[in-house]
């Protein structure tokens, strides 16, 4: 009988409807930023307060940006697989320390090792906001040019640095 | 060390889980004994390795250890040891490991006191919980494990959410989540009655007083969540129709219906394949509230942290236990035959009238929750459905509701007269018109709407009186009363309690906004307010602004009141609101913000009449609920010889 | 027609009755109800309207918020990092106001091209930006990024 039918239709409807809500969250803004140039930032140095980063002093080679902050745990998850491609594959990698302190941050980067090539320190989160930044850990391919290349929301996984992140890094440099 | 055994103990549950969502319903279909008694200590032993591993996070809580990193995240060295415990479950992680921890809970419970069960029937109830346990356990070992490591340890961890260090939170989500994972039974029961192909009576009985507490879990935790938000939120609110409440509505409405059709089919053994759907519906509609609190599809102000990935998560399971659940339905349920047939005016028909207004308020709950996902699907923008709209929906479907619920209870099966129930209602109607004339002369500035929301809620209350006066008249001696009775009797009275506290607040509440310096006197709904002085306060994890107020009503002092302004160590700003709380009605003071360089604060003087009635209905709701479950009669199963023609069939 | 029939017919034809009012009723509620979300950036594109209800989300912009000593009346901009928009609240803030916070405000504008707000709502968690304001954001860039450096390329 069709009647006994009718409750399926309306979950599998309903189902639609929530499927379609899935990863429409923060994974929308993949499209919106990437192609386009990088926005504009300046921030210190985390190691060396004096030093200034901006938009022009990083470009010329392609990089990962990675945000991380020292109270994130799943910034921890992917710390060594970052450090390992800084180290063994030549990735210019940069952290945005975000919404972090520095003594808590340079703390932890002792402990966990420091890969990174730059750190832009952005402890009020506004290079974050920028980035439309939701939660740390989030990474951004930029190339030799500037322009946003690609995004990633979460920590990285050796899959994901292999088949995503190294090919655009590569493919990206002059 | 501990909470890598914690990890441990999460996967020797899981394969548990395993072995009770497969070997229990293998050994039912082959009718093999030994495979179906596998069941119980299955469910006993995952319970153990649940419980053992939720120790373990509590241990981690109260001892610091900041090398778990979900402990780093929301605790530090500060917080005091109550709030310790229940940061368990301030997040996603925790907070889930206290729901495996329920739901395996509730396997235990329906384990132990199913023995009068025919065994085929406890083992396929028992798999499906068992599958529903797998589903949630390997979510939790999988994608939100609470005991990943942060190693080395911090030194200090961040901080628990500061709205959450509080009495309600502690209580608010470990009853809630019981109602939800409660209704898996109701779930567990139509699916094993699907799977023996005995759509009868029979399951309904077995299953009511698990409904029934299931509910009463349900309406406290919603209950208490509102209380929370009303005190804690610092804006006065006792319901904002936001995503996430609605989410846990949906069940809550769902639950009541299903709680009035398993009473007909069990007795009547009319509405079953209704009961069944119900009975899926509820638990799904529980899954869809997980779905919408932690995969973040829709923008709430309570949500956890959005995660897609949990949300594909969760959505997966859904179709799987729900859509396999209605693949069964669709299959068996057309072999069920109806039961006797039904007068227009019976109390059957008036339970029908009532199922359908709380499904008809269900679905408009979930089309207003849902429409923003609709519209974004669709291109029509990124839109919110405002509480207007569930207020309007609410009320029209929920009116009607509440004028039929006496007549319910006085109406006979079967069929009966209007004539002859309203012999007995006569003097209810007169007392509640007396009561909305009176409430009318006392508060001139009450609009219509309220009168008659008075008028109803006292309608319910003295109709219920009169089944009382019916059954002292009727019956015999010894069985004036069932356990069954007195639990709906006290749920309905709650439903009046609630309907005049929803009335009267929402028509005569008093809220003010103003500027104040210290020394100044605000008039509030007769009574004046006078900022006396701030003061500093401090607290253990956080410094503050206190306030002292005095509320007075023709220049006597009534109370003093010391609402804070706090700014936690870990930098949130906090309103701690002060409130003057009285059975008929509540002084709610709450320090805005300094204005004018801290000379002046803006502050909020509420005056709520009657709210606590709200709370007070609800709990009612939930003792009714409860004693309802302890009625005798529905733990006997049901004999052939039954004197009503049983409206059911055995298929197969 | 046996009674029988007759009477499940009546009941049929009344179920039907009532959800097609309830269905109606639903769907003139939920459009008098549903407010619309726009950013800074299309509020100024002219996209928002002028006599309705609506959302604006965004951030608080940094140094924007001012309180006006005598009432509670309060002042800031929201931005997109592209284009900001004034609004005016009167009444208390949420505790997690904060210049460069995001808040969700809704009202409507005004004749001045300000947004008057009669609810503003910030989130919970610090470190969460709602969906819609982080897509604004997104958004409001991309379209900086498209027009303000078109040489680059």
């Amino acid at each position: 009988m069709l009647r006994a039918l009718i409750p399926l239709a309306v979950f599998v409807l309903i189902g639609l409807v929530l499927w379609s809500g899935i990863g429409k969250d923060p994974r929308i803004l993949e499209s919106q930023l990437i192609g386009q140039p990088a926005p504009a930032f300046s921030a210190p140095e985390l190691r060396d307060p004096n030093r200034t980063h901006n938009n022009a002093s990083l470009t010329g080679k392609p990089y990962l940006l990675n945000v991380f902050a020292s109270w994130c745990p799943t910034c921890r998850v992917e710390h060594p697989i970052l450090a390992r491609y800084a180290r063994e594959n030549g990735l210019r990698l940069v952290g945005l320390n975000w919404k972090d302190e520095s003594a808590a941050a340079l703390q932890w980067l002792q402990r966990f090792g420091d890969p990174y090539a730059d750190i832009l320190y952005d402890p009020s989160g506004r290079i974050g906001i920028d980035f439309g930044v939701t939660a740390a850990p989030e990474s951004f391919v930029i190339g030799a040019d500037g322009v946003v290349l690609y995004k990633h929301i979460g920590a990285l996984t050796e899959d994901d640095m292999q088949n995503k992140v190294m090919p655009l890094i590569q493919g990206g440099s002059p | 060390m501990l909470p890598e055994i914690g990890q441990v103990a999460l996967i020797l549950a899981l394969l548990l889980a395993v072995i009770q969502a497969v070997i229990p319903l293998v050994g039912a279909q082959l009718n093999r004994e030994p495979l179906m008694l596998l069941a119980r200590p299955a469910a006993y032993g995952q319970f153990a390795f649940l419980l053992f591993a939720f120790a373990i996070l509590v241990e981690g809580f109260v001892t610091q250890d900041f090398s778990i990193a979900y402990v780093a995240q929301n605790s530090n060295l500060q917080l005091p040891m109550h709030y310790r415990v229940s940061a368990v479950w301030g997040a996603h992680e925790g907070s889930l490991l206290l729901w495996v921890l329920m739901l395996s809970g509730w396997t235990v419970a329906l384990a132990l006191f199913s023995k009068a069960l025919p065994l085929p029937f406890v083992a396929r109830a028992l798999g499906t919980m068992g599958i529903i346990s797998v589903g949630f356990v390997s979510f939790t070992a999988i994608s939100s494990n609470p005991f990943l490591r942060h190693v080395p340890a911090l030194a200090d961890g961040n901080d628990l959410n500061p709205l959450l260090q509080d009495f309600g939170l502690i209580v608010h989500p470990p009853m809630l989540y019981m109602g939800y994972v409660g209704f898996a039974v109701a779930f567990a029961f139509a699916v094993a009655a699907l799977l023996d192909g005995r759509i009868d009576r029979q399951w309904v009985r077995w299953s009511r007083p698990w409904t029934n507490v299931a509910w009463g879990f349900l309406t406290v935790g919603i209950a208490l969540g509102s209380w929370w938000a009303y005190y804690e939120l610092g804006w006065g609110g006792w319901w904002f129709w936001d995503p996430v409440e609605n989410a846990s509505f949906m069940p809550w409405l769902v639950g009541a219906a299903l709680i009035h059709s398993q009473a007909v089919t069990e007795k009547r053994g009319t509405f079953g394949a209704w009961t069944l759907l119900l009975a899926i519906s509820a638990f799904s509609l529980s899954l869809l509230g997980a779905f919408l609190v932690r995969s973040g599809v829709v923008t709430s102000v309570h949500a956890f942290a959005s995660d897609p990935e949990r949300g594909m998560f969760i959505l997966t399971f859904l179709v799987i236990v729900t859509g396999g659940a209605l693949i069964l339905y669709a299959i068996r349920a057309p072999k069920l035959i109806g039961g006797p047939p039904v007068g227009l005016f019976s109390r059957e028909s008036l339970l029908l009238a009532n199922n359908i207004l709380l499904t008809v308020a269900c679905a408009m709950v979930l089309l207003g929750t849902l429409y923003p996902l609709v519209a974004e699907a669709m291109g029509w923008g990124k839109v919110s459905v405002g509480p207007p709209y569930f207020g309007l929906m609410f009320f029209v479907l929920m009116a009607p509701l509440v004028w039929l619920i006496p007549l319910g209870a006085l109406t006979r099966w079967q069929s009966d007269s209007l004539p002859n129930v309203w012999l007995w209602l006569r003097s209810a109607a007169a007392l509640a018109a007396v009561a909305a004339a009176i409430a009318w002369v006392a508060q001139r500035e009450l609009p219509i709407k309220a009168v008659l929301a008075i008028a109803a809620g006292a309608w319910v209350v003295f109709g219920t009186a009169a089944f009382l006066r019916r059954r002292w008249k009727t019956a015999a001696r010894g069985q004036r009363l069932s356990a069954e009775m007195l639990g709906m009797t006290l749920a309905h009275i709650g439903v009046g309690m609630f309907v005049v506290g929803v009335a009267v607040t929402e028509s005569l509440n008093v809220e003010r906004d103003v500027r104040m310096t210290p020394g100044d006197t605000v008039e509030v709904a007769g009574y004046q307010v006078r900022f006396v002085k701030l003061r500093p306060y401090d607290g253990p994890n956080f410094h503050a602004d206190e306030g002292v107020f005095e509320i007075m009503k023709n220049g006597v002092v009534l109370s003093e009141q010391h609402p804070q302004k706090r700014q936690y160590l870990r930098g949130q700003v906090m309103t701690e609101a002060a409130i003057d709380a009285g059975f008929f009605a509540d002084f709610y003071i709450a320090l805005g913000e300094p204005i004018d360089g801290g000379n002046a604060w803006a502050v909020r003087l509420y005056y709520k009449p009657m709210i606590r009635w709200i709370w007070l209905g609800a709990l009612l709701m939930m003792f009714g609920a409860f004693i309802a479950a302890t009625e005798r009669r529905l733990r006997q199963t049901v004999r052939e010889e039954s004197p009503l023609p049983a409206g059911a069939a055995v298929v197969n | 027609m046996n009674p029988l029939r007759k009477r499940r017919l009546v009941l049929v034809g009344l179920l039907l009755l009532g959800i097609g009012s309830a269905t109606a009723l639903a769907l003139t509620a939920l459009s008098d109800n549903v407010n619309h979300f726009y950013s800074p950036s299309a509020v100024l594109a002219g996209e928002a309207p002028t006599a309705r209800n609506f959302r604006l989300g965004g951030v608080v912009l940094e140094g924007s918020s001012k309180r006006d000593g005598s009432s509670l009346l309060a002042s800031f901009a929201v931005t997109d990092r592209f284009k900001e928009v004034k609004v005016h609240y009167e009444g208390i803030l949420p505790d997690l106001f904060k210049e460069g916070q995001s808040v969700i405000a809704t009202g409507q504008l005004d004749q001045n091209g300000v947004f008057v707000a009669h609810e503003v709502l910030a989130k919970h968690d610090e470190n969460y930006m709602p969906a819609e304001v982080a897509d604004a954001i997104a958004k409001g860039k991309a379209q900086a990024g498209q027009t303000a450096e078109p040489k680059s390329y």
